[in-house]
């Protein structure tokens, strides 16, 4: 406190140099602003950057040498060589999207700043766009690297699909930023006592997501259910185009309707709560 | 203009089976220091967050700066502010990141201008580098007072602005906000278990009790009205009586 006793006695004050922007529904520099929030956050410590790349490498490292060891001795896989790689790799896409929108949101809780930030200027939409975007920068930070390694180590390049890994990468961040939306719901309205879903969530949906396996593979009840999910369209896109070399357009308009409907049910779920927050004074109770 | 920054009508708040504001009814006039005085589980709190829009009330209504709370809420946020020790801002984050983004979210025009004014105002000068969760509490509560004072808002609302600070400290934050009040013509509501610092700093003083407003007037008009000395033997006399007020 040392440096509190230094300070005049009676502060001398300039007339406030703040004016103001005009006031609109949906501001980008409001959008920005959240952004450039936890983009200082990521800059504070280089073991958050580390720790986002840490794991995408360490799994595809793990199915890199499982795939070596199946073309060696399996005569179907051969003929999709790098299917678990970029099945690895996706699907870091799709987990690193959703908690790239959950923990900024959870970052905010342990940090108390939500009421700070409920109480600004700032629209529920606008941060959810905010956690949308800064969920695509922590999923790039995540994936690329590995994705990068995987050529001098496996002679396998993701980036070689072109058009097709854009397409299959933009659903799945879609997908997975609309269930982080639904988690970070969940964890507004349940305290942090379930912040774990922020984490495992996800899960929830990879057995039928067809990641490393066809959906012809499920039960039929399961095939019902992995069909209503982009992430399944998107992946049996993906063997095709690894196997087969072409673009399946049908699946690929299947996942983008579907993501629609999912991107829309997760801004309904993640406003509504914020409604539900503000009538039963959540927003006041959450701390670290 | 209306010369109310703040009227609040029938307000109430209840919680399934509580009930932690009930039918409260008070005027705030622009330019004013007001207090809301009261113990735990007064409402001070519930009502500071019904009037930030950060709690939706069971049943009446609230104007801020002539608009409808929270049907208005867009139009007054950005003239309105808080502060609290109960919120804080992001601790990684250094002073000045801090106070860039609050800047932008409030729509300055020139955030680096208000950020060195403040800056200047409140000597955040050898701070404004540092990771805000490495400040003493002194240091935090200026911080947390340049965030809340980042647009110049004109209804400023405060809970427990001195709470955990030390005298010295205390005396030089009361001696600010008045020296605000007086620059900018704001209104201040704040909230406080600190007689002496509402009977130096506030005009007005709203005495609650269990969710209920049980007097108001100013500091010295209640120190007569219930013949005591000062504030605190009035607050003692009204939390202590089964009836509320005289």
């Amino acid at each position: 406190m040392n440096e509190d006793k230094s300070i005049p006695r009676i502060p001398r004050l300039a007339a406030p140099k703040a004016e103001q922007r005009a006031d609109r529904s949906f501001s980008p520099l409001r959008v920005a602003a959240m952004i450039r929030r936890y983009l200082y956050l990521l800059q504070s410590g280089w073991v958050r950057i580390i720790e986002l790349a840490y794991w995408p490498i360490m799994q595809m490292i793990l199915w890199g040498f499982m795939t070596e060891f199946l073309l060696n001795s399996s005569s179907v896989i051969l003929r999709a060589g790098g299917v678990l790689i970029a099945a690895v790799l996706l699907w870091d896409v799709l987990f690193r999207s959703n908690i790239g929108v959950a923990v900024s949101f959870l970052e905010e809780m342990w940090s108390r700043n939500l009421a700070q930030l409920c109480a600004s200027p700032l629209r529920t939409h606008e941060w959810a766009a905010a956690l949308i975007i800064i969920s695509l920068f922590r999923t790039l930070i995540g994936v690329l690297p590995a994705a990068l390694l995987a050529i001098p180590l496996y002679q396998f390049s993701i980036f070689e699909m072109g058009f097709t890994l854009v397409a299959f990468f933009s659903n799945l961040l879609i997908f997975g930023a609309a269930v982080g939306l639904g988690v970070s719901a969940l964890v507004l309205r349940y305290g942090l006592g379930a912040e774990s879903l922020a984490w495992v969530g996800i899960f929830l949906i990879a057995p039928i997501s067809g990641i490393y396996y066809p959906i012809s593979t499920l039960p039929d009840w399961l095939q019902f259910l992995a069909h209503a999910l982009p992430s399944s369209h998107v992946f049996e896109g993906m063997r095709i185009a690894l196997a087969e070399n072409r673009f399946d357009l049908g699946l690929f308009y299947n996942a983008l309707m579907l993501n629609a409907v999912f991107l829309a049910a997760g801004f309904f779920i993640f406003l509504g709560t914020f409604r539900i927050a503000r009538r039963q004074g959540l927003l006041l109770q959450i701390g670290e | 203009m209306s010369s109310l920054a703040v009227k609040v009508s029938k307000l109430s708040k209840i919680y399934g089976n509580t009930t932690a504001v009930q039918d409260l009814s008070f005027e705030i006039e622009t330019g004013s220091i007001t207090a809301l005085l009261g113990g735990n589980g007064a409402g001070k709190t519930t009502i500071i967050s019904m009037l930030l829009g950060l709690l939706t009330p069971t049943s009446g209504t609230i104007h801020l700066l002539g608009k409808q709370m929270p049907e208005q809420r867009k139009t007054v946020t950005p003239k309105m502010n808080f502060g609290s020790p109960y919120v804080d801002l992001p601790k990684r984050l250094t002073v000045r990141q801090n106070l860039d983004v609050f800047a932008s979210l409030y729509g300055l025009r020139e955030p680096k201008r208000r950020i060195e004014q403040l800056c200047d105002e409140l000597h955040l000068e050898n701070i404004i580098d540092r990771p805000t969760g490495k400040l003493s509490s002194g240091q935090a509560t200026r911080v947390g007072l340049a965030k809340a004072l980042i647009n110049a808002p004109c209804l400023l609302l405060l809970d427990e602005p001195t709470a955990s600070l030390d005298p010295d400290t205390a005396d030089w934050v009361r001696e600010y906000l008045k020296a605000y009040r007086d620059l900018t013509g704001a209104t201040i509501i704040l909230a406080s278990h600190n007689m002496t610092e509402v009977e130096r700093v506030c005009e007005n003083v709203l005495m609650l009790k269990s969710g209920s407003m049980i007097d108001h007037g100013s500091p010295f008009s209640l120190i007569e009205k219930y013949s005591r000395q000062n504030l605190e033997q009035v607050f003692l006399e009204i939390a202590r009586s089964p009836d509320g007020a005289q």
